[in-house]
């Protein structure tokens, strides 16, 4: 049983985060196991159930140690990581997972497609064998941190004559390949945060496939499922996040209020509150290592509250008819708080989309939640060729 | 503010499995009809073994022949019994029970806790279950929640708190057949109780109300887990109806809500239970979310049922009725939301 209170305390004594440089920090926290401790040890971490990372983090964050970020290089650490360690090779492990956990290399997903979003499986970037090399040709979409990123998760279509779920072959991909064009595709707010990333004849070695040839989906599935447990570490205060803007605008403008946006305000407040205690709940089950399915519920709760909580503060904000900047940008992450309240009007539009959009997760939550029965499928026994595209 | 504790413990989930199996043996939806159909409503057999068991004196001190635990656990008592419309005076007396609970100083108050605790006599406290219940009380008090299996009630009265036999108790025709009202009307002024009669109401609005969002989840989730269970059994156009993604999604988008309006429940008891400073808002928050959430279940519950919803003998109705009286009980959603206003400071 390893005292893993002990071992951080013995790893900052070793270590001042105040005179030590943030990098050989980070490194030093990987190596001792430290940086996720439900990961295998030699891989940073310590074998040791997910319920004590809290604990690590308390504990690293009252020293006043360095973060890793994140949330920048979220993609690496919630999809990327526990994908590489369930299905990649030891020498691809001890290659990627060090500079992924430090942010010194970010991590993108090249999964969905222009004609294969919701349905990932009807993905048709093909992958075709060339000795110990694969050669990819395709096109991915709304792809964040492409930009940035060095690597990347890859799903493609290696047999497009078998149903489209047997077809598909997963890889690690590197962005550096000179068959990677990375192209910012404007959003309605005018910034880009995502890509367009064009393949052509991208040269992967065998060695970066993650599972079996034809067992894509199933790899994609433990990439996904990852993304849906990645919640973040401490409650929220009340009033935090979109409610407490809106809020303040309304406190800050008495001109502008009305019986109706009144009561549609404190509906928000309610649900809000509500959402926020949600989230406590599902970290105390999550700590108690038995997490329900809630985190589906507040996903469709925030996005549905935030739309209507920006949609409201555009209405009583001193002049909503203004907007800030329309300029093309390429921000690293969303910034709902840095920006005025026709943005986040605008961005929050996305957030019934990213991430699954609320209606696949209704019938996510109706089938495997409830237990309700799955429409009848047209695509089951259909080789992928032969699907209308 | 620290977290408040959101889980139930295993010794809560001991006291749930044990009031759902006695409720499922003695209080399933025929029974329940039956007896609200009957000239005894409230069904006092039932009552007398939930005494038995404890589960009406959880907050009742031991020193007072109580289980001397918290509202925590009378939460989990109010959910099962919501889950069942059980046809019981657990709201009226738990009311009368924290009012009296801030009065205890008063000999007349230690006896009348301790005849509650055992069983012996069954005290509510007279409000209209509708409220307001600011203004001053007239002779008859209209719309006392089960008022017609009490034996003394608690009358607010000249700012103090009365302890009275009625002169009358008149049955009325209730919206809610599992928890009916009656007209009472007092004219012998009792005993008057030491202290406060208006922090002893509010105590038992406060208390009243968070056990009541509890109800309202036990509601919702019955409301759900039928209306789930006969969407896949029943056929339509050669497919179980709820196959169709039209009612799937209804039934994803109010599995959500009850997330929320479970998280919320669980709050305003807890925030009770620590008598923590937080207790006004996160039982107005409580009350507006979770009274809107069992109505729309039940609705939704007699929508999807199509006909069979419209009958009286699908349990479905008595779901209905409960919860739309518990929506205008203590308080409508849009009354706790105009306390919330003032509480959080967004003036209208």
């Amino acid at each position: 049983m390893t005292d893993v209170r002990g071992r951080v305390k013995a790893f900052l004594a070793e270590r001042d985060p105040a005179t030590t440089d943030r990098l050989d920090f980070l490194r030093a926290r990987f190596d001792a196991g430290l940086a996720w401790v439900h990961f295998p040890e030699g891989l940073g971490g310590l074998g040791l159930p997910r319920a004590q990372q809290e604990l690590v983090e308390a504990e690293l964050a009252a020293a006043g140690a360095p973060d890793n970020d994140p949330r920048r290089i979220g993609i690496g650490l919630g999809m990327a990581a526990p994908t590489i360690l369930a299905f990649g090779s030891d020498e691809l492990k001890q290659r990627l997972l060090r500079p992924l956990w430090t942010g010194e290399e970010v991590w993108c997903q090249l999964f969905s497609e222009p004609g294969a979003g919701s349905d990932l499986a009807a993905l048709g970037t093909r992958a075709r064998r060339d000795g110990d090399d694969w050669l990819v040709t395709g096109q991915k979409v709304w792809t964040s941190s492409a930009h940035t990123a060095r690597w990347a998760i890859l799903v493609t279509r290696t047999d497009p004559d078998v149903p489209k779920h047997a077809g598909m072959t997963y890889f690690v991909c590197d962005m550096t390949d000179p068959g990677v064009e990375v192209r910012p595709l404007r959003q309605i707010t005018g910034e880009a945060e995502f890509n367009e990333v064009f393949l052509t004849d991208v040269r992967i070695p065998d060695a970066h496939r993650l599972g079996e040839v034809g067992d894509g989906w199933r790899v994609a599935q433990t990439t996904l499922m990852n993304e849906r447990v990645a919640i973040g570490g401490r409650s929220i205060p009340r009033e935090g996040g979109m409610i407490g803007v809106v809020s303040d605008t309304w406190r800050a403008n008495p001109d502008r209020r009305t019986p109706e946006a009144h009561d549609r305000l404190l509906k928000l407040w309610v649900e809000a509150e509500a959402l926020r205690l949600a989230g406590i709940r599902l970290r105390q089950q999550l700590a108690n290592g038995a997490p329900g399915p809630e985190g589906s519920a507040m996903k469709l709760a925030f996005a549905r509250l935030a739309q209507e909580l920006s949609g409201l503060e555009l209405e009583i904000t001193d002049d909503g008819l203004r907007y800030d900047d329309w300029t093309l940008r390429r921000p690293d992450m969303v910034d709902f708080t840095g920006r005025d309240a026709g943005y986040r009007y605008l961005r929050a539009k996305g957030n019934s989309i990213e991430g699954g959009t609320s209606e696949i997760l209704r019938n996510i939550i109706a089938e495997r939640v409830l237990g309700l029965p799955s429409e009848p499928r047209v695509d089951k026994d259909v080789a992928w060729k032969d699907l209308p595209k | 503010m620290s977290d408040p504790n959101l889980l139930t413990s295993d010794v809560e989930e001991a006291l749930r499995a044990g009031v759902r199996e006695l409720l499922a043996d003695k209080a399933d939806a025929a029974t329940v009809l039956g007896r609200v159909e009957s000239s005894t409503p409230s069904d006092l057999d039932l009552w007398r073994t939930l005494v038995d068991l404890g589960a009406t004196s959880l907050p009742i001190p031991e020193s007072l022949g109580g289980q001397g635990v918290s509202w925590r656990e009378a939460a989990v008592v109010a959910e099962e019994l919501g889950r069942a419309v059980a046809p019981v005076p657990f709201l009226g007396t738990m009311l009368a029970t924290a009012a009296l609970l801030t009065l205890s100083d008063d000999p007349h108050a230690q006896d009348a806790l301790k005849r509650m605790a055992s069983g012996e006599s069954v005290v509510v406290l007279a409000i209209p279950l509708s409220g307001p219940v600011d203004g001053p009380l007239a002779r008859t008090v209209r719309s006392v929640a089960d008022a017609g299996v009490a034996d003394q009630f608690l009358v607010p009265a000249d700012g103090g708190l009365h302890l009275v036999e009625a002169a009358s108790v008149q049955p009325v025709v209730s919206l809610d057949l599992t928890r009916p009202v009656w007209d009472v009307t007092f004219d012998d002024p009792g005993v008057r109780l030491t202290g406060s009669g208006e922090s002893a109401v509010d105590s038992a609005l406060l208390a009243g109300s968070a056990l009541l969002a509890a109800e309202q989840v036990g509601i919702a989730e019955w409301c759900l887990t039928t209306t789930v269970a006969y969407l896949k059994q029943r056929y339509q156009f050669g497919r179980p109806v709820g196959s169709f993604q039209a009612l799937k999604h209804r039934l994803a988008d109010l599995w959500q809500s009850i997330v929320l309006a479970r998280a919320a429940a669980l709050n305003a008891a807890d925030a009770l239970a620590t008598s923590n400073d937080d207790v006004r808002v996160a039982v107005a928050v409580a009350q507006s979310l979770c009274s809107t959430v069992a109505v729309r279940a039940a609705e939704e519950c007699v929508q999807l049922h199509g006909g069979i919803g419209m009958t009286w003998e699908h349990p479905a109705h008595l779901y209905l009725k409960r919860a739309k009286a518990d929506e205008l009980a203590l308080g409508t959603p849009g009354r706790h939301r105009a306390a919330l206003a003032s509480l959080v400071n967004l003036p209208g």
